[in-house]
């Protein structure tokens, strides 16, 4: 009784059966959301494709052989999915500890620019790539850690809400940037003899080895960013610190009355993420530019915060989700020649994607309602039987 | 002849590897207090929340004036006239009392919130029903007490007239228990219908119409209050005989290892609420802490564990000065507690009942080699620590969530009873437990006692501070008011010293 109409309920069962299939069947059940949205994206960009005129199957078939039509463009792919590793990482892994890190923007490009500026260096082209390489990443992790260590320290030392000082942190590098490398007077880091802003190009030992000739190219930083994530769901899963992440972030309480150091761990995770950030710029840095422009990580640390909340904040489900948003962006431009169809439809597609996973973790993490049903975040957290309460 | 309101008839509920109610039936009359009863875990929150509507039987049938329903949610329940107060509020922090008696149930003046409306409907229940409450105040300022209440209004506020009261007296004071009752009464008089939790049997006896025993998921017994005793009911709970006395030799208390002097600290508002305390506690014996809560006794346990700043004074325990250390430094000279607030400090609801037992110890060389975890070391702790304290769960690995709230309360003592400890200090320790279980934890208590350690007992409990405390201080107004011997102790006595701060008998005895 007390039921609304029979459709209703029709409609409500049958969208049981798609979940019980996804979380039984697949035993996917955290990423089951994001399933669907990714679906639901979909769906209605096709609608939206028809409604311009255009068959949505033609426009998705030279989407998907953009994305992965053959060995090049699926190198591309690749290529252009990498950096979104470390952006995502960068959200995720503060997630864990109850924190929102929106800054990941403006620690790519403080690691960005310590990495492009090591490159540089005139000394930088005398040591020999096994030096060079490792020197010029470390550079870049380094200086996204210290950038992203701030908001940490500002939130513990005084209470500033982490959301906000990222945010404004982000205008700050994103300024200082563009005078550093735009600037001729005086000359800071800027390449004098070209005629867009850009800094210095690296030394040629600090390049990393290219593995495809792709555009752009895909080059060995992926075995890094790989590896940082493996890293990380190791860190994350398997650790003490990966624990003491967790309550803080479940129960900052309970981490407090555990002898957990709550400020210690919310500086870490803060500078971990600057860290993971940092990495990513500066692989691309060396592998992909060979120099820095103000404009290069433009968007990218926006992207990976849709990644990782697609990924639930877990590791290796980022791999994926990075894999999906880099390879469409990548996929998107084949799309348009052969459709007609504005590349601006895959940016669409990626917002509604993004509206519909965020939609239940950004509300819930507002709201601080973390206790219950909660699902999929935390390694720690034990599978919670029968989500009816 | 009084007509039945609800009815649960022949209702089973399963969760993967519990059976948690196998063919349960119950009737609630018109105006009745339906007590039920049950150990930790025996299913009693099971029930009633199949009939709010928050899991649904998997068989049998409940019925809401003769006729059958089945709800897909508390929503469908709601619906029905039925309100519910659960054993864990479900109040949001942040909101008054206002917007959190009408979140889910809006009252709007076109698109927007008519507080106003809402406010008046809050005082007319309030007023008839002798629920204080203040719709403006923050719900994260107020007591539990008034939580409660404001718990009771948002149910009333939905015209519920069947009401499901969890385990509601488990965080009262005496006082408030004693309101809480008064308001019970006027409810019934005035036509709901009340299904009332409780472990306290004295309650039981006191407020309940009728009675049912649920014992592994199964109705054992059904009574009235006039055909039960105390006795009678815990043995129908446990299926034995239950020792309420705690047996205990005296104690042979060595040197003190606790000293606190001049103690001073603030609450989270920053009033002063420790004002000056002293208190030594030896080797070897219980100092037990009575008093009317908001004494400073959460400040004080606080302080003395390393959870809240003193701004005064001094800590020694075992020789060291531990003013300023933190709870891992303090906790790793030996110290133990069991805090008051579980959920908000003693657990993380979310994980395991393995990582919950290893919460604050997690990084000791047995749980962990250079950072790594050490799981299976974890897990089999965790599985010897449950069968001791007879944890009534699927497995370590199950979220605490899903346990039943006494289940979850030994958790937290499992960990914290066991380990290298030459102190203990606990706050309210058996709190939602069943009889059953408040015997062994006190026993737990005595045993640590006997073999040295010693122990700091805060509880609202006077029952409890009594029967095991060796020596028992009144805190009144940030300050022991008194220090008594056990032996010499009455509750008349320690009632006065609760409520005034001062007797003339026992300022006899301090000479
Ligand atoms: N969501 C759930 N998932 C799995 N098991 C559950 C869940 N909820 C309850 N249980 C199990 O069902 C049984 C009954 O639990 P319930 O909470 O009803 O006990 P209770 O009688 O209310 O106990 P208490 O007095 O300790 O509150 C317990 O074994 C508990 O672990
Ligand atoms: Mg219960």
């Amino acid at each position: 009784m007390s039921r609304p109409g029979k459709a209703e309920a029709g409609i409500t069962r049958a969208s049981g059966h798609l979940h019980r299939l996804l979380t039984e069947a697949w035993r996917l059940q955290p990423l089951y959301v994001s399933l669907y949205a990714i679906l639901l994206s979909f769906l209605i960009g096709g609608v939206l494709i028809s409604m311009i005129g255009v068959n949505p199957l033609t426009a998705y078939w030279a989407l998907l052989r953009g994305m992965v039509g053959n060995g090049e463009r699926l190198a591309g792919s690749l290529a252009r999915s990498v950096p979104f590793i470390g952006s995502a990482l960068a959200l995720a892994l503060p997630f864990r500890a109850g924190l929102f890190n929106i800054g990941a923007e403006g620690q790519l490009l403080a690691g960005g620019l310590t990495a492009a500026y090591v490159g540089a260096l005139s000394w930088m082209s005398d040591v020999p790539g096994i030096v060079a390489i490792p020197l010029i990443l470390i550079a870049g992790t380094m200086g996204g850690a210290a950038w992203g260590g701030i908001p940490g320290v500002l939130r513990t030392k005084t209470g500033a809400h982490e959301v906000i000082s990222t945010i404004m942190l982000n205008s700050v590098v994103l300024f200082a940037a563009r005078w550093m490398v735009g600037s001729r007077d005086p000359v800071v880091l800027r390449d004098t003899d070209s005629t867009v802003p850009r800094t210095d190009p690296i030394a040629d030992t600090a390049v990393l080895p290219e593995l495809v000739d792709s555009q752009p190219v895909l080059h060995t930083g992926l075995f890094a960013l790989l590896g940082l994530c493996v890293v990380v769901a190791f860190m994350l899963n398997r650790t003490n610190f990966g624990f003491e992440i967790a309550t803080v972030g479940l129960n900052p309480h309970a981490a407090h009355y555990a002898g957990m150091n709550v400020n210690r761990v919310i500086v870490l995770a803060m500078a971990a993420a600057g860290a993971f950030a940092g990495l990513a710029a500066a692989s691309e840095v060396s592998g992909t530019n060979g120099h820095l422009q103000p404009g290069t990580f433009f968007l990218m640390g926006f992207d990976g915060i849709a990644i990782a909340l697609l990924a639930r904040t877990k590791p290796v489900a980022i791999i994926a989700a990075a894999l999906l948003w880099g390879s469409m962006l990548s996929g998107a431009p084949l799309m348009q020649q052969e459709a007609d169809m504005s590349i601006d439809v895959v940016r669409i597609i990626q917002a509604l994607v993004l509206l519909f996973v965020a939609a239940d973790a950004i509300v819930r993490y507002l709201f601080q309602v973390r206790e219950q049903g909660q699902q999929g975040q935390s390694p720690f957290q034990a599978a919670s039987v029968e989500g009816a309460v | 002849m009084t007509d039945t309101v609800l009815e649960v008839d022949s209702v089973t509920k399963t969760f993967p590897g519990v059976v948690a109610n196998e063919d349960v039936s119950l009737t609630l009359d018109e105006g009745e207090i339906h007590c039920l009863l049950g150990e930790n875990g025996a299913g009693k929150s099971t029930l009633v929340n199949m009939v709010f509507g928050l899991y649904r039987p998997d068989r049998g049938t409940i019925r809401v004036r003769g006729q059958d329903v089945y709800f897909e949610d508390s929503g469908d329940a709601i619906a029905q006239g039925i309100g519910m107060v659960h054993q864990h509020f479900q109040l949001i922090p942040v909101f008054t009392v206002a917007e959190n008696i009408i979140l889910g149930n809006e009252v709007t003046k076109g698109a927007l919130l008519d507080l106003d409306t809402a406010r008046r409907r809050i005082h007319a229940l309030a007023e008839r029903y002798g629920l204080a409450v203040d719709p403006d105040a923050r719900v994260g300022d107020l007591s539990v007490g008034e939580q409660q209440r404001v718990e009771l209004v948002k149910a009333l506020f939905r015209d519920a007239d069947i009401l499901i009261l969890d385990e509601p007296t488990a965080v009262l004071t005496p006082g408030e228990v004693d309101d809480f009752f008064g308001v019970v009464r006027s409810l019934t008089q005035q036509g709901k219908s009340i299904i009332f939790i409780t472990h306290k049997l004295r309650e039981v006896l006191a407020v309940a119409d009728r009675i049912t025993v649920l014992r592994a998921g199964k109705v054992v017994g059904s009574t009235t209050a006039q055909g039960a005793t105390q006795q009678s009911l815990a043995n129908l709970m446990v299926g034995r005989d239950v020792v309420f006395r705690v047996e205990k030799a005296d104690a042979d208390p060595g040197v003190p290892v606790v000293r606190v002097r001049g103690l001073r600290s603030q609450d989270d508002r920053g009033a002063e609420t420790v004002t000056g305390l002293d208190v030594e506690v030896r080797a070897g014996e219980v100092f037990g802490i009575a008093g009317v809560e908001g004494n400073g006794q959460r400040e004080l346990v606080e302080a003395i564990c390393g959870m809240r700043p003193a701004t005064g004074g001094r800590v020694e325990m075992l020789g060291e000065d531990i003013t300023d250390w933190n709870p891992r430094r303090i906790n790793q000279l030996g110290v133990a507690h069991i805090p008051e607030n579980r959920s908000k400090h003693g657990v993380v609801a979310q994980y395991s009942i393995a990582d919950n037992l290893v919460l604050n110890r997690y990084s000791q060389a047995k749980f962990s080699a250079r950072g790594v975890r050490n799981t299976s070391a974890i897990n089999a702790e965790a599985a010897a620590l449950m069968e001791q304290f007879d944890v009534r769960a699927t497995g370590a690995s199950a979220a605490l969530s899903t346990l039943s709230g006494g289940n979850q309360q030994k958790v937290v003592a499992a960990r914290e009873l066991t380990g290298e400890l030459r102190i203990l200090v606990v706050a309210q320790p058996t709190r939602g437990l069943d009889v059953g279980s408040i015997e062994f934890i006190h026993r737990q208590i005595i045993a640590l006692r006997d073999r040295g350690v010693a122990v700091l007992l805060v509880s609202a409990e006077l029952d409890e501070i009594m029967a095991l405390s060796d020596r028992i201080g009144v805190m009144y107004r940030g300050r022991l008011a008194a220090t008594v011997d056990a032996a010499d102790a009455t509750r008349e006595a320690l009632g006065l010293l609760m409520a005034t701060g001062s007797s003339s008998a026992t300022d006899r005895e301090k000479q």
